[in-house]
């Protein structure tokens, strides 16, 4: 499989802070990958050095094999739909979606109708007096019908309740389904996209802290609940990354385990969970929670080096 | 096919999903296809739904749900007529129902006894429970 996105060694400097560093990663042609982290984790700086719109410190970015900075051929297959997405005054929605037409050269108008009804967006409004959710929707639907070869969704949901996120997930999934391409997603609602994407690259303090198959993922750890006496005798020689107890009822998150475990759990009268892909994020992220001046501190270091 | 009601899909409690117990979404996609054949709910050398179809029914990456379809086809429980689709293989009820019986006292018997242990029943009295639930 050919590679959409590949980062090899790339660091982001703002002044002192060090917004990447060292980033290598990998996307392939055709899949969903969900980027994940906290704030200022550096997923934006990621997003905006991909899709060309900023120039990285360091290391080299490749889109489809070339760099995209200032690469006007290439951009035309990269659409990059973000949160902050600014307009020109006076510009009503239908005016964002004949540039958008004009742009992507696999722009699909009658697709377009049917996300706006989705939405009730109304075309002659200015982008101006559009709710925050009718924005978002906006950004969706020029996302999505750009149909673009790599399509990079920042926190596209803002502003958009629950059913709204369902419908572009569905969107979205019925569309890749039938026209097949690389979408990339950054978000902080892991959960709700841990089913749609086939890649977690989660980024923490500029780094990469994981990067792999969503499946995988899910197999990592397990919770395993009940008498603490079992659950000692049960999780003794594997590698525990949180336990809790209360009474004689215990609580411990273990790394994956295989079939026979899982049977002999449910033996023991133990309760076996899968740890949820955010629940896995909070462990492994909070631990390296530091504080702004330590993050300051660290990235001074680092530019000295 | 019996799926899961796509109204219960997000049914999680806390994060976590109900049905799940740390397993892939490829095994249960892959278990859920063989209890329908199991079942009689599709019959031998009738069409399953595509890998499409499924990642749409079930709001999953197409490509987990395509490894469902090729752990299955794999195992000859389903076999791809080319440009139509995946239809289970002649045979494949009988199959599951092996495999299925293999793992029966580990998955159900050993669970069962372990709680009937702390209820402070014993094996007769397990038995005559089981003997009258047949007669109802």
């Amino acid at each position: 499989m050919a590679s959409a996105v590949t980062f090899h060694d790339v660091s982001k400097r703002f002044g002192r802070f060090t917004a990447l560093d060292r980033v290598g990663l990998t996307v392939e042609e055709n899949t969903i990958c969900g980027l994940l982290g906290r704030n200022g984790a550096g997923k934006t700086t990621a997003m905006q050095i991909l899709t060309g719109q900023i120039t990285a410190s360091s290391g080299q970015v490749h889109v489809f094999g070339a760099d995209p900075y200032e690469n006007e051929e290439l951009l035309t297959r990269v659409c990059f739909v973000t949160e902050s997405q600014r307009y020109p005054d006076g510009y009503r929605v239908r005016h964002v979606l004949r540039a958008a037409s004009w742009l992507y050269p696999n722009w699909d108008g009658d697709y377009v109708g049917s996300l706006l009804e989705d939405f009730g967006l109304p075309l002659n409004c200015p982008v101006k007096k559009l709710s925050r959710g009718m924005r978002s929707w906006l950004g969706v639907v020029v996302g999505l019908a750009a149909r673009a070869p790599l399509t990079v969704f920042d926190e596209p949901y803002l502003g958009l309740d629950a059913v709204a996120r369902q419908l572009f997930y569905d969107r979205l999934l019925a569309d890749y389904v039938a026209h097949p391409r690389t979408v990339l997603l950054s978000t902080h609602l892991i959960d709700e996209v841990s089913d749609l994407v086939e890649q977690v690259v989660l980024l923490d303090s500029g780094q990469v802290l994981i990067d792999e198959a969503a499946d995988t993922l899910r197999r990592r750890a397990v919770t395993v609940t009940g008498s603490a006496a079992a659950v000692e005798e049960f999780t003794r020689g594997h590698v525990r990354l949180h336990s809790e107890q209360v009474g004689s009822l215990a609580r411990v998150t273990v790394e994956a385990l295989g079939e026979a475990e899982h049977a002999g759990a449910r033996a023991l009268g133990l309760n076996l969970e899968s740890v949820s892909l955010q629940q896995l994020m909070v462990r492994t992220t909070a631990r390296r929670a530091t504080p702004a001046s330590a993050v300051g501190a660290d990235a001074t270091t680092k530019e000295t080096r | 096919m019996r799926h899961r009601q796509p109204g219960a899909r997000p049914a999680r409690a806390g994060g976590r999903r109900v049905i799940e117990d740390g397993r892939p979404i490829f095994v249960q996609i892959a278990e859920q296809i063989e209890s329908s054949i199991l079942d009689r709910s599709v019959a031998e050398e009738e069409q399953v739904p595509s890998t499409n179809e499924l990642a749409a029914f079930h709001r999953i990456n197409p490509a987990t749900a395509a490894k469902g379809i090729n752990q299955l086809v794999a195992d000859g429980i389903l076999y791809k007529k080319r440009g139509i689709g995946m239809f289970v293989a002649a045979g494949a009820r009988a199959r599951i129902q092996d495999r299925r019986r293999e793992h029966f006292a580990r998955l159900y018997v050993d669970p069962l006894l372990v709680e009937a242990r702390k209820l402070g029943f014993g094996n007769e009295e397990i038995k005559l429970m089981i003997d009258r639930y047949g007669e109802a």
